[in-house]
């Protein structure tokens, strides 16, 4: 598969901190793919996705989006792209209207055109009764909501995510998971770290186990069955038994 | 365990936790627990020898003393003690709106009226030792050259830091049943604020409309007051007899004291659960914004836009930027006063603004640079990060602007050389704050803008080096230009070493 046709195309990526965290990690996601990664806690899921987002300098390797080497031209990278953490960053004191006016304006976003994207971003979210209240008093699920709502209005192309339903009520995550499918039905690609392993099987395309900073396993639900030979299993199930089939060889 | 165990183990559970509050001001939150200790004795050393220049020309005062000797350190220890109620105010706030244990000490079965006695007490040691810790230098210098009377200083900084907890205390709790949870906390932060400031710039107001003199001292020690000041046996000379080493009175103020936060305890104890639970039943008021229609403009637009609305909004910043204008309140009245007169102290308001702009500068930087609360949008903005930084620094530089012009166009008018010199030096100080919080900027939340000092100790003392550094400049560069020359330079080396060990360089 060529860069050109990958929404992301990660080679040899490395990041060392006390010891290697992403490890000469290869990975590639196609346009209009719903991109699970999976893999236990401090297996490097985060650093991957914080290096790809810029939030991190990798100590070797390239990423690339959409064709654009992220790190030679981080700028035109970034316009196309949008980052979600698992802490919801927003700002207190700003409203979620204007909170979302300051991303479409950092985003050199048209404010006809992102005005009405915020409102309905925000009413599909279930915000619509605290679009003028500022955020101080909301709630990490609504807050949670505010920061996805602002890396969707300008639209990008590239979305990731890192452990977006963190905190989500179930009404609140299926308003979530309705938004990032209808964006991926419109051709935008999604990548999400999760621990909730029901929501990879229910919504990834494609799935990645990573582990120790290495890519162990990585195809559709059936592929990834065919490739552990077993079936019936839940994805649950293949996890625990690639995770821990890694940690005996390490 | 019984009562008495019970308390004792929650007494030690608290000092414990003081401790170390204390130790990661201290350190900025680094584990470097040895080194800080290390570090604070020498700095606690060093100390004595600037103590040996300001008191040991003292250590024969006894008493009785001239009513100006008498008035000036009255007015010494009036100000420490408005300086600990305001350190108190802000530590009864922050109990009752910051700590993370409220919630589980509410629902534990224990006496509630109880253990808040045991957190006020430890409110009032902590101010306490803190007073205790700064005037220790001053009070050894004293007892070595003057003899050991001068012990009673440390009962008279006792008896002042645990009255000045008992009036926090009291003054939290009457605005908290005044103006109610939502708002007691912005009101008692300025109040804290004010009441730090408040009586030196009263002094100084009075010093400048009296006798054209920006020194707090002109008035207490002139005839006037020499006139009004009450006889020698009153009440209000106590604190200073008993500092003087008058070891009754001591004892009666240490007593008093006591008396003083043992009623606080009593009276505001009990209440303090239910002035707790009634904050946590308002954790942040809905504050409605004003609907408007998205604005155009460019990215960096977009970026000032966001840091100016949100200054506007910061509550601590309000109440610091009062302060700031409560700091330019003598100046000005000083300028006012040189339109009728032939004041030549005017020159004096120069280095004051020029302060007073470098620390607010300083403040404004560590905001826009370092507190900012969402930076992975930032960062993942498709925007250079130099980009970034200039917009933010474009709004301390505005915002400073916005503040001094008014002072400076004033001061135009009675003299245009001063002016000028007083605006480049303004640009300088805030410029050269800015480059500081860049040089050693580190990621925080806006919410920890009050101890934005203990991130790094370097940029604190280079900030404040530099700020002075400019407002002598400033000043020199108006009476002895070549020694401004001196100045200039030394204040750049300043700069140049915190540029040179400074975490950013390059």
């Amino acid at each position: 598969m060529t860069s050109e046709l990958s929404a992301l195309a990660v080679r040899g990526l490395t990041k060392r901190f006390d010891r290697p965290a992403v490890d000469a990690l290869d990975l590639t996601v196609r346009v209009g793919e719903f991109y699970a990664l999976l893999g236990p806690n401090g297996a490097g899921k985060t650093t991957t996705l914080r290096m790809v987002a810029g939030l991190l300098r990798p100590d070797a390797g390239s990423v690339s989006i959409l064709g654009i080497d992220a790190l030679a031209d981080p700028v035109s990278a970034k316009q196309i792209m949008a980052w979600v953490s698992d802490e919801p960053m927003i700002y207190d004191k700003l409203t979620p209207l204007e909170y979302l006016e300051f991303v479409a304006g950092l985003w050199g976003i048209d404010p006809r055109t992102s005005e009405k994207s915020a409102r309905n971003l925000l009413v599909s979210l279930g915000l619509e009764p605290h679009l003028n209240e500022r955020c101080e008093g909301f709630s990490k699920g609504m807050r949670q909501k505010v920061a996805l709502a602002g890396a969707l209005v300008h639209d990008p192309r590239l979305i990731i995510l890192d452990e977006p339903l963190t905190g989500l009520d179930a009404l609140s995550a299926r308003h979530v998971k309705g938004l990032l499918q209808e964006r991926v039905r419109a051709g935008c690609t999604v990548i999400m770290t999760t621990h909730i392993l029901e929501v990879a099987e229910r919504m990834a395309d494609r799935i990645g186990v990573i582990a120790a900073g290495r890519l162990i396993a990585e195809g559709t639900l059936a592929e990834l069955r065919e490739q552990n030979g077993r079936n019936d299993t839940t994805l649950e199930d293949m996890f625990i038994a690639l995770v821990d089939t890694e940690a005996a060889a390490a | 365990m019984n009562s008495t165990a019970h308390l004792t183990w929650f007494a030690r559970h608290e000092f414990r936790l003081a401790w170390r509050e204390w130790l990661a001001m201290m350190t900025g939150g680094r584990r470097r627990r040895n080194r800080a200790v290390i570090g604070l004795l020498i700095f606690a050393a060093i100390l004595h020898l600037p103590a040996y220049a300001v008191v040991a020309r003292y250590v024969d005062l006894r008493f009785p003393l001239d009513p100006s000797s008498l008035l000036v350190l009255t007015a010494t220890i009036f100000l420490s003690w408005a300086l600990m109620l305001s350190q108190a105010i802000e530590s009864v706030t922050r109990v009752f709106y910051a700590r993370a244990d409220l919630d589980l000490i509410m629902s534990s079965p224990a006496k509630l009226t109880n253990i808040f006695s045991i957190r006020i007490a430890a409110i009032a040691l902590t101010v306490s030792s803190m007073a205790l810790l700064l005037s220790t230098p001053f009070i050894d210098v004293l007892v070595y050259l003057g003899g050991a009377r001068w012990l009673a200083g440390f009962g008279v900084v006792l008896a002042i830091g645990l009255s000045a907890a008992a009036a926090a205390i009291a003054v939290t709790a009457l605005l908290f049943r005044l103006i109610g949870p939502g708002r007691t906390r912005l009101v008692a932060q300025i109040v804290s604020a004010v009441i730090g400031a408040g009586f030196v710039i009263a002094l100084q107001v009075v010093a400048v409309l009296s006798y054209g003199t920006l020194s707090r001292f002109a008035f207490l020690t002139s005839e006037t007051a020499a006139r009004i000041a009450p006889a020698p046996d009153s009440l209000v000379w106590w604190p200073a007899r008993a500092s003087l080493g008058d070891l009754e009175i001591m004892l009666l103020l240490l007593a008093i004291a006591f008396v003083l936060l043992g009623v606080v305890m009593a009276v505001f104890a009990p209440r303090f659960a239910d002035t707790v639970a009634r904050v946590a039943a308002n954790p942040a008021a809905v504050t409605q914004g004003r609907a408007r229609a998205f604005r155009s403009g460019s990215r960096q637009q977009a970026l000032r836009r966001k840091e100016f609305l949100l200054l506007r909004r910061d509550p601590w910043l309000l109440s610091q930027s009062l302060m700031q204008m409560l700091y330019l309140l003598p100046p000005a009245l000083m300028l006012w006063r040189s339109f009728s007169g032939t004041s030549t102290a005017i020159v004096l308001i120069t280095p004051v603004i020029v302060m007073a702009a470098g620390q607010l500068a300083g403040g404004l930087a560590w905001l826009t640079i370092s507190g900012e609360d969402a930076p992975d949008l930032v960062a993942t903005a498709p925007l250079p990060p130099s980009r970034v930084t200039r917009a933010k620094v474009e709004v301390v530089l505005l915002a400073i602007a916005t503040v001094f012009a008014p002072l400076v166009a004033a001061l135009a008018f009675a003299s245009p050389g001063q002016a000028v010199v007083t605006a480049i030096a303004i640009t300088i100080a805030t410029a050269s704050a800015a480059a500081v919080q860049l040089w050693f900027r580190a990621q925080a939340k806006r919410s920890q803008f009050r101890r934005r000092q203990t991130s790094s100790r370097i940029a604190t003392f280079a900030e404040a080096f530099s700020s002075i550094g400019w407002a002598a400049t400033a000043a020199l560069v108006l009476t002895i230009p070549t020694a401004a020359l001196v100045s200039g330079l030394l204040t750049l080396l300043t700069l140049a070493i915190a540029w040179k060990i400074s975490p950013r360089r390059g």
